[in-house]
């Protein structure tokens, strides 16, 4: 098998708030290889961008990562200095955010933040001529499938539409994003014809740059049609991993198999029914399989011990103790 | 319908996250106490009145005088805790005529815009704005005898239009959110949605504002006070006392430093206090 | 049209709005009809307009032309003009549950509203008629005292549902009522809504861009394209023959996750160019320039609905008169 761009191996981050301890991810693993595109689905608040930013080390201050490692190339990303990470985010992983308008400047001109960027990223040891920079710029935006790009870098953030944002977004990503390209949510503020456009136009620039992804939805459809591996994400664990194709055919994880049924389907059939129970808060959760409370077929053993990530063959992985016992 | 307590520790957490916070708040504890029982804890309060002690004039700060005494003989620490009191009095008065007024035309204002009553209110706020402050106190002082319930008037006069802005950006804001349609459509009347919908947004801004011009208020008085047009001599009203003791500066220097100081303080105290204020109602992040 | 007596009845309504840059014509000639005890439900993306329908037709814009009726009674005012019976009848529930509550209010405060302004509580005692609603809309009694702001959408959705129903509507507007939920807890208040529908014996309006959504809970479905409608079906009918180029283009742009739900979709129509802003609408057929199947007349005329078959209306130069198996 080839090596894997990103290990991230039994993660744990906790968050300090007045109330007490918000332990938010526990032994979270996420495996991502060169030129893979892997998905990470689960509902708000699952921990999915808390991950993303644990990757890219922009976690807020008042967040503690309490174990676990995180390998990018071989190196533990939570051990490197300064510069070296500065290095990383400028020359090999870059981020797509969720809302396009809140990702730009307002008060700057497209072209004075993508300039920016290219600067910080392509020349890294020369210093370049004006002219290089944005001819650098408009290669960029003409890559990320945006029309007339000489206008789109003299125009101001709001001049432009939401789908020609979350474009320039994805351009400014290009310049960092040598290897590993983490989109976050990048279709959810958009209509649906045009995000359609925009994930096909990314799946091809992704294949064309063979670029490894980690694409986070709540939107599970949007996702299928991109990514090769699925990560099922719920209150800060993992708890299902398979190959795209093995997951909808056969979802073994009882919180998987409600959240595939839980989505309405474009055939009728009735309003599916939801999940009971709630999301348990991050503070009094307890010990053991976090899913516990809510499915119907826990046992003794799932309230104490958290279930690892189980192999079931067909690269098909759960973290639940009805597969496996240690 | 009944509310849960609101939660004081974690107030006091959020209040205290930068200890000068605290710091202010006890400046301002201190300063209250001292006016409300200045009576009592001066050394010597007959001298906050007409009093004259010419043997024990102009004496430099000793074990007895701790300020020293003023060309009158007159103590000058007491004479500053009775100062206290016309200052927060005056803080009192003119917040307390200021802000109710302010912030209700502020909210009119931003319920009615677009028409008329926007207009009259607003406009007119801007006509007193157009004005600078201490212009208009001091033509307004100069015009009706000096005294400290004039100087009061004046400078209410000049200080409602910044709650009346205040307010009515948010008022004009939030106007148009769904909470406020979603109120209407249940039928509520506008007095409901201006006094219990859009005016609990506003407290925040609101008392921190308030605490902030507590110190600028005393600060405007004291100037008044200062070129005359406010308290008049006997009352120990810490600008007049600044401005008095100048005559005598270099050499009887305490007459006026201490009572310059102590103006210094207090708004210092009350600045320090509103950064608290403000970090209390400021919007919490995980 | 169906058997069954209209509620709602919209003719020619039209809705501009003037704005420093030029006349945005939100809604532009729409005519459809709900009928009693029916969910009728409004498709549409950004800038079609089915949000705007839903506010004028609860007085929160007053409409340009055209008229409303309700019960056969005219209801194109404002809703400051309102009789106070009618607004009992009406009600709204929006859609981003954050902005819809008042922070600073408790869910109890919410709640008891309505009943406050309606007097409906014939012995005072307005407690009782809150807590039978938490019920209803089943949140735990205790959470009458915690600010609405500080609950999870799920929650805040379920508050703002049962403020719609304090005053015993006969019509409810949903404004893309789930769109900012996630999946699981959308199959919640879904199922809540369709519960109410049957026990309150409710009429629906209900606005959403979720088309898989739509085909589980309406009966008809009309698609709205930047201020007109361009076709109108019952639903089955409507998912599985549509006539009308852009419906055909939004359906096969929908993420979907089964097999079966991909054969119902019609032949990938890809969208080419952005969607036009309401401020200038392109001349004749407004989908015009991103139609690939344009026509010279496309251009110039607009086209009129027609009833091409029993209860099916489009808005296609495609579709000239009725089809010939009616």
């Amino acid at each position: 098998m080839a090596e894997q761009l990103l290990e991230v191996k039994d993660l744990q981050v906790n968050f300090k708030v007045y109330e007490g301890l918000l332990r938010v991810l526990k032994g979270v693993f996420l495996n991502v290889g060169a030129k893979e595109k892997v998905g990470i689905i689960g509902e708000s608040g699952c921990g999915k961008t808390t991950t993303m930013k644990a990757i890219m080390r922009i976690l807020a201050a008042n967040a503690i990562v309490a174990g676990g490692t995180i390998a990018y190339r071989g190196s533990d990303v939570l051990q490197l200095g300064m510069q070296d990470l500065m290095r990383l985010r400028r020359t090999s992983m870059s981020m797509i955010f969720q809302d396009p308008t809140a990702a730009l400047n307002p008060v700057f001109k497209v072209g004075e933040q993508l300039e920016d960027i290219v600067r910080y990223s392509e020349f890294t040891s020369d210093a370049p001529t004006k002219q290089e920079v944005r001819a650098k710029a408009v290669e960029l935006l003409k890559s990320a499938a945006l029309p007339e790009p000489e206008r789109i870098l003299d125009s101001y953030p709001f001049q432009l539409s939401g789908g020609m944002r979350q474009r320039v977004c994805i351009a400014m990503s290009l310049a960092s994003a040598k290897d590993l390209l983490i989109a976050d949510e990048p279709g959810t503020s958009l209509d649906v014809t045009i995000e359609d456009q925009i994930m096909r136009e990314l799946k091809q620039i992704v294949e064309e740059r063979g670029l490894s992804v980690i694409l986070i939805s709540h939107s599970i459809g949007a996702v299928k049609g991109f990514v090769t591996k699925l990560y099922v994400m719920y209150a800060g664990t993992m708890v299902e991993e398979a190959p795209t194709g093995e997951l909808f055919s056969n979802p073994v994880h009882p919180y998987t198999q409600n959240l595939l049924k839980a989505v309405p389907k474009l055939t009728g059939g009735g309003v599916p029914e939801g999940i009971a129970g709630r999301i348990p808060s991050y503070i009094t959760i307890a010990d053991g399989c976090r899913f516990a409370s809510r499915c119907r077929s826990a046992k003794e053993r799932c309230r104490t011990d958290g279930p690892p990530a189980f192999d079931i063959g067909n690269g098909h992985r759960v973290a639940c103790f009805h597969y496996g016992d240690i | 319908m009944s509310r849960r307590g609101p939660d004081y520790g974690k107030s006091w957490h959020k209040f205290s996250k930068n200890y000068l916070s605290q710091v202010g708040l006890g400046v301002v504890a201190l300063v209250a106490f001292v006016a409300i029982f200045a009576p009592y804890i001066a050394p010597y309060p007959s001298h906050a009145g007409f009093f004259v002690d010419y043997p024990e004039a102009h004496e430099s700060p000793n074990w007895v005088h701790i300020f020293g005494t003023d060309q009158f003989g007159r103590d000058v620490l007491s004479r500053i805790m009775f100062g206290f009191r016309y200052s927060l009095m005056m803080a009192v008065v003119v917040l307390s005529l200021v802000v109710p007024l302010g912030v209700v035309l502020g909210l009119v204002a931003g319920y009615y815009r677009g028409g008329k009553v926007e207009m009259i209110i607003m406009r007119g706020a801007d006509i007193f704005l157009a004005v600078p402050p201490l212009v208009l106190a001091l033509s307004i002082c100069s015009v009706l005898t000096p005294s400290v319930f004039n100087a009061m008037m004046a400078v209410s006069l000049m200080w409602w239009p910044w709650y009346t802005r205040l307010v009515y950006s948010i008022s004009s804001s939030l106007r148009n959110e769904p909470f406020v349609q979603a109120a209407e459509i249940a039928g509520a009347s506008p007095f409901h949605i201006i006094f219990r919908e859009i005016l609990p947004n506003c407290l925040g801004p609101i008392l921190t504002k308030v605490t902030l011009d507590a110190g600028w208020v005393i600060l405007i008085g004291a100037s008044l006070s200062f070129v005359g047009l406010g308290a008049q001599p006997p009352i120990p009203d810490l600008g007049t006392m600044v401005s008095d003791g100048a005559n005598f500066l270099p050499e009887q220097w305490w007459v006026s430093l201490f009572p310059a100081l102590t103006i210094v303080l207090i708004i210092l105290g009350f600045n320090l206090l509103g950064d608290g204020v403000r970090d209390l109602f400021a919007a919490e992040t995980v | 049209m169906m058997s069954g007596e209209e509620i709602l009845t919209v003719k020619g309504l039209k809705k501009h709005f003037k704005t420093t840059r030029g006349i945005v014509k939100a809604v532009d000639d729409v005519s459809f009809c709900v009928m009693k005890n029916e969910t009728f439900g409004l498709v549409g993306e950004s800038g079609s307009g089915k949000s705007t329908v839903g506010h004028v037709i609860m007085g929160i814009y007053g409409p340009t032309a055209g008229s409303i009726t309700f019960m056969g009674k005219d209801i194109s005012m404002g809703v400051g003009k309102r009789p106070k019976e009618l607004k009992k009848q009406l009600q709204i529930v929006f859609q981003d549950p954050a902005s819809s509550l008042n922070p600073r209010r408790t869910i109890g405060q919410i709640l008891e509203l309505p009943f406050r302004v309606h007097h409906l509580a014939p012995d005072g005692n307005y407690a009782e008629k809150v807590f039978e609603m938490m019920d209803l809309i089943e949140l735990p009694r205790e959470f009458v005292v915690r600010y609405a702001g500080e609950q999870g959408g799920g929650e805040k959705q379920a508050v703002a549902i049962g403020r719609a129903l304090a005053t015993g509507p006969r019509f409810i507007v949903l404004d893309e009522p789930t769109s900012a939920l996630d999946v699981s807890i959308q199959a919640k208040i879904i199922n809540m809504l369709m519960r109410f529908q049957k026990d309150f014996d409710l009429s629906y309006l209900f606005i959403t861009h979720n088309l898989s959504l739509m085909r589980n809970v309406a009966q008809r479905v009309g698609i709205m394209y930047l201020g007109k409608i361009v076709e109108l079906a019952g639903t089955p009918e409507f998912f599985s023959n549509p006539l009308h180029p852009y419906t055909k283009m939004l359906l096969s742009a929908v993420p979907v996750i089964t097999p079966e739900e991909e054969a119902l979709k019609p032949e990938k129509i890809t969208s080419t160019g952005e969607i036009a802003g309401a401020l200038n609408v392109p001349p004749g057929c407004s989908f015009h320039p991103r139609c690939p199947f344009v026509m010279d007349i496309c251009r110039d005329i607009v086209p009129i609905m027609i009833e091409y078959k029993n209860g099916h209306h489009v808005a296609c130069h495609l579709y000239p008169s009725a089809g010939k198996n009616m």
